[in-house]
């Protein structure tokens, strides 16, 4: 298929392109080099600056792209809303809480946690409150879930931004850059973590595709379609929430690729989620892998937040998008 | 196959909706369920379709109570087609939909093989729903979207048919177009209607609901008397046969009894 042959691709291109630019030809040696151990090394710097730097954050924008958009095709079936994002059970208050607990109270560290621990296990106390807060009699309704997701996060950002009024500038200047996401900080310990996660939820969710569909009738219609949908909603919850609160924990709050690109998807390939699930993860981590390259050149030497760009350019097309459909009209 | 409900009480929000609720379908049969509203239609066939567990009585489909049974083994022997589809699934395309009735035949690691692919063709020919294969289920018409539900119950490949009130907001002719629809499956089907005439043209066996209680059952004719038409629906009514062999309701000229007769009906 086109869209798993343009990912690596453009991953070869994001990471030539850079303050100092290296040729397809000298990357392709390089990456080679290391994964197979043929071939020769070449120069110490190139190799530096193409293996250390550029590859782990650009297969770091792939993952945490590929994660967000996935976790949010799956929420918004989850929760019967089509403005569902993977923030909307309340993962991204926890980890902005987590994470600015422990810049502004610790200096980047509390009892030895980092600020990615912290903001992961922020992520999962949020999303337990949520779930234990919108469960009735042994039901998960999608709208009490929402109205739960919505004010634990309220309760979460009151703490939130309480913390930033007594921060310092600069731990405010380094919670701002945190809120609005970057893959920056991308290093290679981190990814055998975050590729486990990704890939192994993505797969397990994919299995769950024609029960997703079944979910569009209706809880009642796919009750009688032979889903058990208290159960089916509550493994789903649980799996995108481990995803979100993964991606969340080493790339901050990226906002709109959860929202917009399963949209973007199911308008050009359809809702059946055994195609939706697998396309909106290719999609997603195209869609961040070329984000992130901009959010390092168009401003270069200087970065921007890839939080800002991903909705700057995004949001756009999306509308594009959406006034060429027509079949958004009829319902 | 024969569905049995049996004794069936079932409390929600402290309200009881049903006490001591039975019926009978024979195989092949077409029973219709009808009663005012709020008089516990709806949460019965939510017993029959395995999403409300009573708190007594049993519903067996097959001989098999539907709880002892998966949500998935039950799935394969009764479909549904119900009121809370909505807009419907945006984005999904009518063999899509239709296709969702294969849901119960496939665990986690299923996928699609012939049989489900033959089981969908059947379905939307015997729906009359071939030319809408491609279209958009949201960009159809009231009628279309209950012919191609009807579809996705039938690739189910049921042997009981569970119907909540599936005529209402369609045009006359749909609405018909639907009851033969239904005659020509020619599975024991049990269905929710308000029409009183539709369900006696479509039904052999009529159960009145009242009250969350079963107050009268059999054969069209035998349930639907002035009394029971007075006493359960509150209206002045008579059920006949007339001569061409169809059942038809007669609405009195003054049917909710006020003493007031339109001036039509007078003159």
């Amino acid at each position: 298929m086109v869209l798993s042959a343009l990912l690596p691709a453009v991953m070869m291109v994001a990471v030539g392109i850079g303050a100092v630019d290296v040729p397809p030809a000298d990357v392709w040696r390089i990456v080679l080099h290391h994964v197979t151990g043929g071939g020769a090394p070449g120069d110490p710097a190139l190799d530096q600056i193409v293996w250390n730097f550029r590859v782990p954050r650009v297969v770091l924008a792939a993952l945490v792209g590929a994660g967000l958009a996935v976790s949010g095709v799956v929420l918004q079936a989850v929760v019967a809303n089509p403005l569902a994002d993977p923030y909307v059970i309340g993962v991204s208050s926890g980890a902005s809480l987590g994470a600015v607990l422990v810049i502004t109270l610790a200096g980047g560290a509390l009892g030895g946690l980092g600020v990615s621990s912290a903001a992961f296990l922020g992520a999962i106390a949020a999303v337990v409150l949520v779930f234990l807060l919108g469960r009735r009699r042994g039901r998960l309704a999608p709208t009490r879930l929402v109205l739960s997701g919505v004010a634990v996060g309220y309760v979460f950002l009151a703490a939130t931004s309480y913390l930033q009024l007594r921060a310092t500038p600069t731990e405010l200047r380094q919670v701002v850059f945190w809120l609005l996401g970057s893959v920056a900080g991308a290093q290679w310990e981190q990814l055998p973590v975050v590729t486990t996660v990704v890939v192994a939820v993505t797969a397990l969710l994919s299995l769950f595709g024609r029960r997703l569909n079944a979910l569009l009738a209706g809880d009642e219609s796919a009750t009688a379609l032979g889903v058990d949908v208290n159960r089916l909603r509550a493994v789903l919850l649980l799996l995108a929430a481990l995803l979100t609160g993964t991606v969340i924990a080493v790339a901050g709050g990226i906002g709109f690729v959860g929202l917009m690109i399963p949209h973007l998807v199911r308008l050009t390939s359809g809702a059946d989620h055994r195609r939706l699930l697998p396309r909106a993860a290719l999609v997603g981590a195209i869609y961040l892998v070329v984000v992130d390259l901009l959010s390092r050149t168009v401003n270069s030497p200087n970065e921007l937040p890839i939080g800002i760009l991903t909705a700057l350019f995004g949001a756009p097309f999306f509308l594009w998008l959406l006034r060429r459909n027509n079949s958004l009209d009829a319902a | 196959m024969k569905l049995t409900v049996d004794q069936l009480r079932i409390t929600l929000d402290r309200r009881p909706v049903l006490h001591s609720a039975s019926l009978e379908a024979r195989p092949g049969d077409i029973v219709g369920l009808v009663g005012p509203n709020g008089s516990g239609k709806s949460t019965l066939l939510r017993a029959v379709y395995r999403s409300l567990r009573p708190e007594h009585g049993v519903v067996r489909v097959g001989g098999d109570d539907v709880w002892s049974l998966s949500p998935r083994a039950a799935a394969r022997r009764t479909a549904a087609v119900l009121q809370d589809a909505g807009a419907g699934p945006a984005g999904l395309s009518v063999t899509e939909v239709v296709a969702l009735g294969r849901t119960p035949h496939h665990g986690l690691l299923g996928r699609d093989g012939a049989a489900d692919h033959a089981a969908v063709e059947e379905a939307l020919d015997a729906c009359g729903a071939r030319p809408l294969a491609g279209r958009d289920f949201t960009s159809l018409s009231g009628g279309e979207r209950q012919r191609v539900l009807l579809a996705r119950a039938l690739a189910q490949q049921p042997e009981l048919l569970v119907l909540d009130e599936i005529t209402n907001h369609l045009d006359i002719r749909a609405r018909f177009e639907l009851l033969a629809l239904i005659r020509s499956t020619g599975i024991t089907t049990l269905a929710v209607l308000h029409d009183l005439d539709l369900a006696a043209r479509l039904c052999d066996h009529l159960v009145v609901l009242h009250q969350g209680a079963v107050v009268a059952a059999g054969p069209v004719l035998d349930v639907l008397t002035p009394g029971l038409l007075r006493e359960v629906f509150g209206v002045a009514a008579t059920a006949d046969r007339h001569t061409d062999g169809v059942i038809r309701i007669t609405y009195g000229a003054d049917p909710l009894g006020l003493g007031v007769v339109p001036e039509t009906a007078a003159g």
